[in-house]
């Protein structure tokens, strides 16, 4: 029975394809886009060529069938390619399911005799299509995590700067969650840091960090050893009162470090280190 | 007048390290609004944190529940963590400070219990492991 609905849809290719482009051309929101209409054409043309080039009785109740590989993974990249032109994902959805409404008008010309066999016939149909729709919809979700982790992973680059703020001085803010990657790229950017001006302070200053948790605790105490082996020493600022009080009842014994409540304070500790004093200008009196 | 009591019940998957800093936000976000302080906000989190770590790094993730509880004037955040990993062998020895079998700092599980006000813990072998904490806003 299947056979011959696939058969006979296939003989009407012609007609669905028409039908699909006048749909197409009718939907306000499919003609808003800037895709011209030739290209259009030729996509869908391509589109159901290849549907009714890889669909079968068999498949069309399996869509993990490998005979269908080329169509998925035509649908994976017709998402991508209209995602980056600018279509919304509603946009790709209502093109893919408006070809079901040309399947089923053609179908219900075709078998308007048998009403059981026309029912059967639409819910394979729907299925199928539906299942390109949740494919293409996948695609589009998938495509948009590859974006994020990527945004993430030029975050933690971005926000862990190693500033000089003198002679033999150096001071990272960290901003945000210290996880281990992130804890990765601060050690080795203020490690290269070290190195690379030849300081021997380093500040890491924590005010942007929501909360210190023990294996935030366990990173910065990486941290100041790898910068101790240096030959560096490392201070750790801008601790607040309610980290310091979530450290204290953690349990985590942070007394081995040089801990600051503020920046001024450790730059303050770190100018007394480099024996270095800050003092007011006192104006001399000009005698006249 | 105290504002109509929130009902907020809610669970959030944790499966992997990016979701550990929705779920701390968002419990973050609930205590902000039934007005829990800064310093008990940081506690909890801070035991969220060491709790959704745990149940990610040896339980193979899992889900956690956010609740806000009311007993008599009392309000606060409760939380339970489930995971259906291999569970804790011995829960006694999982409590002691420094005790890990992992390479951290062994703080998690008993610094946890430390930073809230109820904190319970059941564990099977084989079958996974449930910890629950509660935060007053006021503890």
């Amino acid at each position: 029975m299947e056979r011959d609905i696939i058969d006979l849809l296939r003989s009407k290719k012609d007609q669905v394809l028409t039908l699909w482009l006048q749909a197409q051309d009718s939907d306000t929101e499919a003609s808003s886009n800037f895709n011209t209409h030739d290209e259009l054409q030729a996509q869908s043309s391509e589109f159901v060529d290849l549907l009714f080039g890889s669909i079968t009785e068999h498949n069309i109740q399996d869509f993990t069938s490998w005979e269908l590989e080329a169509l998925t993974d035509y649908v994976s990249s017709l998402t991508i390619s209209r995602a980056r032109q600018g279509f919304s994902p509603r946009e790709t959805a209502t093109y893919i399911f408006t070809l079901k409404d040309a399947l089923l008008k053609v179908l219900s010309e075709q078998i308007e005799s048998d009403p059981v066999k026309l029912y059967h016939a639409s819910i394979q149909i729907s299925k199928f299509i539906d299942n390109i729709g949740i494919l293409s919809f996948e695609t589009f979700i998938t495509g948009r995590e590859d974006i994020i982790s990527q945004q993430s992973d030029e975050m933690a680059e971005l926000s862990t700067p190693v500033i000089r703020v003198w002679n033999g001085i150096l001071a990272m803010p960290i901003i945000g969650t210290l996880d281990s990657a992130r804890t990765q790229v601060v050690m080795e950017n203020l490690l290269q840091g070290i190195v690379d001006t030849g300081s021997s302070i380093a500040i890491l200053d924590i005010s942007g960090v929501p909360a210190v948790d023990s294996l935030v605790a366990q990173h910065l105490i990486k941290t100041v050893n790898a910068t101790r082996l240096m030959g560096a020493e490392c201070i750790i600022s801008g601790i607040r009162p309610e980290i310091a009080q979530t450290v204290v009842h953690l349990g985590i014994d942070l007394s081995q470090m040089i801990t600051k409540a503020t920046l001024e304070s450790a730059l303050k500790y770190a100018f007394n280190t480099l024996q270095l004093e800050v003092r007011r200008v006192q104006k001399e009196k000009v005698n006249g | 007048m105290t504002p109509p009591l929130m009902m907020i019940k809610e669970n959030m998957a944790i499966q992997q390290e990016r979701d550990l800093i929705f779920c701390r936000n968002r419990v973050k976000e609930v205590a902000g609004k039934i007005g829990m302080g800064l310093v008990n906000q940081t506690k909890l989190i801070t035991a969220t944190s060491e709790l959704a770590r745990n149940m990610l790094i040896y339980g193979g993730g899992g889900i956690m529940r956010l609740e806000i509880i009311t007993r008599g004037k009392l309000e606060g955040i409760q939380l339970t963590f489930e995971d259906k990993g291999p569970g804790i062998a011995d829960v006694d020895k999982a409590m002691q400070d420094g005790f890990t079998t992992g390479r951290t700092l062994g703080m998690g599980l008993p610094g946890a219990k430390r930073l809230v006000n109820e904190f319970s813990i059941q564990s099977t072998p084989g079958k996974g492991t449930t910890v629950k904490i509660l935060k007053w806003k006021n503890g």
